[in-house]
């Protein structure tokens, strides 16, 4: 969907942002762009939609040179989202979300109508519509931000650290969102971000850049995490690298068996069968249940905490399927980590 | 001094003072003709000047410079200077008015685009914005505050000024002032003076409120 072609980027100060750069970012998945500040990532990310102009090299959307479009066109058609969301401070919220439907020259009703759709999608209630952006908390401004991206629904949406400025807790719910929002608009997603776990969570392909513009390495998570090119991207995905492939791998597959009776330690259910805690004769432990498409990195986490060492496994509607123990985790652990290293 | 001031008011509210060609009625009335035409023409030399240099952000140094040139500026000298080239008329008195409110409007106009969100403009163009589009949609209504306010101090300094008409023969609330001087009547050139203040005092007044109720939604 988007073709780097031997792209060089030199400022007038003489610096070089981009070096040479070849890169493909297949149609409907997330190429995550990682890397420390000052490596290229981000003029990478604005040479698609002409923010910045490449020195040499051709950038291909669509199979079409962007250099040959008009810019502003170019940029009708791509969805850019910024780090603090850069929405229009004078515009109501619904007017911010119509900006490119009425550039395109939609009437202001058909925009309108667009611009509450899409404050649904991205999970925002109704009223929010109304109010002006400066009366909205930093991870409403930034959903904001991504629906007015997603307004004239383009088919490649541009996010440089989206999430950048808002706290872990409501980074991690943007996250999900975009997963599930992704899910359902299969968008050609091109993410700047220097946060690893991010890269990995919401990545199809991460592109690790170094300081000077050089591409690193450009793979899928697994294998860039079973597999880094070289000790540049092994320390760039840190020590506990071999952890975050376990956050890539569900509990699915892992074997469960029947939950055990008569030991030290019981797990306690209640009338619908759902697991409260872990109960022995004189202590109650809480049990964090997990599902089928939780992270096996979770399970482990949860196997660690738990005093028999045996994970409770639930269904959608949180009821008891069985029990996995912790040596399972680590066989399936220890698989998934050889899986990465010869597949990939 | 008390006499002075007993005097001061009964000129102020005499009825006989309000009414005819010399009235104050009548002298107000052209003394807010001349600053509103005046702050009109800067309005629009200033404006579009100041628009511009925000826009493109080539030829800020002409906009810092306007502002201490403006302050520099020896008001009644170019009345005197435009009167000797080009005789009598109201031209001389426009010309230093206009010189004298420019510099405001192009300064302020100029530091209202120059705060625009650097992020904001950029968000602006990367959804596809034309240059045009960026300065009309986006810097025009962000920097409106400022710019108002420049329009506002502009018009205050005009009013302070405008009673140079009377200095070179025509009306205003200034011929109160120069007539005064010249009979050595102090009533009457403290009364001009007074009603000078006033204006500028309630217009200000006014246009304040009025920018506050008019961006009562920013939260700048």
């Amino acid at each position: 969907m988007i073709q780097f072609d031997a792209v060089h980027k030199r400022f007038p100060n003489g610096t070089t942002a981009v070096h040479d750069l070849s890169l493909d970012m297949p149609e409907g998945g997330v190429t995550v762009l990682v890397g420390s500040s000052g490596c290229g990532k981000t003029t990478t990310l604005r040479m698609i939609n002409r923010m910045v102009e490449p020195t040499s090299g051709t950038i291909r959307v669509g199979g079409r040179d962007v250099t040959r479009q008009d810019a502003a066109e170019l940029r009708r058609s791509i969805g850019y989202v910024i780090q603090q969301a850069g929405l229009f401070p004078h515009r109501t919220v619904l007017d911010n979300i119509a900006t490119v439907p009425l550039l395109r020259g939609w009437s202001r009703r058909r925009a309108r109508t667009r611009a509450a759709e899409l404050l649904e999608t991205v999970g925002l209630a109704a009223d929010v519509g109304k109010r002006y952006p400066h009366q909205l908390s930093g991870g409403q401004q930034q959903r904001v931000g991504v629906a007015r991206a997603l307004a004239a629904d383009p088919p490649v949406l541009l996010m440089d650290e989206p999430f950048g400025a808002v706290d872990p807790v409501v980074r991690t719910q943007l996250q999900d969102e975009l997963l599930r929002l992704q899910k359902e608009l299969s968008k050609t997603i091109v993410f700047v971000t220097h946060d690893v776990d991010e890269a990995v969570r919401l990545g199809d392909q991460i592109a690790i850049f170094r300081t000077g513009g050089h591409l690193v390495q450009c793979a899928p998570p697994a294998e860039l995490l079973a597999r880094p090119a070289d000790d540049f991207v092994a320390d760039f995905l840190g020590a506990e690298r071999g952890l975050k492939l376990l956050s890539l791998r569900t509990l699915a597959d892992v074997p469960q068996g029947p939950a055990p009776e008569g030991g030290d330690w019981s797990l306690v259910l209640d009338a619908a069968n759902r697991p409260v805690h872990w109960a022995s004769k004189d202590a109650e432990i809480p049990v964090r249940p997990l599902k089928d498409d939780d992270s096996l990195l979770a399970a482990l986490n949860e196997s660690l905490a738990s005093p028999t060492g045996l994970i409770a496994r639930v269904d959608s509607e949180g009821v008891l399927t069985g029990v996995t123990s912790r040596d399972d985790i680590h066989e399936r652990a220890g698989q998934a980590h050889t899986e990465a290293r010869v597949t990939a | 001094m008390y006499e002075l001031f007993k005097n001061l008011g009964a000129w102020l509210v005499g009825s006989e003072q309000w009414t005819g060609p010399d009235g104050i009625a009548h002298r107000l009335a052209e003394h807010l003709q001349y600053s509103l035409l005046a702050t009109l023409i800067a309005a629009a030399i200033g404006l579009p000047l100041g628009l511009l240099i925000g826009h493109t952000g080539k030829g800020a140094f002409l906009a810092i410079n306007l502002a201490s040139f403006g302050r520099a500026l020896p008001t009644v000298g170019l009345v005197v200077l435009v009167f000797l080239a080009g005789g009598l008329s109201m031209l001389p008195v426009y010309v230093a008015l206009v010189a004298l409110a420019v510099p405001a409007i192009v300064t302020n106009t100029y530091a209202g685009m120059t705060a625009v969100d650097p992020d904001v403009k950029d968000a602006a163009r990367g959804q596809g914005m034309r240059g045009h589009q960026v300065l009309l949609q986006v810097e025009l209504p962000l920097a409106l505050p400022l710019i108002m306010t420049g329009l506002r101090l502009a018009l205050i300094q005009v009013v302070a000024t405008a009673t140079i008409a009377a200095y070179v023969s025509f009306g205003g609330l200034g011929r109160y002032v120069f007539d005064g001087l010249a009979q050595r009547d102090l009533v009457q050139v403290l009364g001009g003076a007074v009603l000078v203040a006033v204006v500028a005092v309630v217009l200000d007044l006014a246009l304040s409120g009025l920018q506050r109720f008019l961006f009562r939604h920013r939260t700048a």
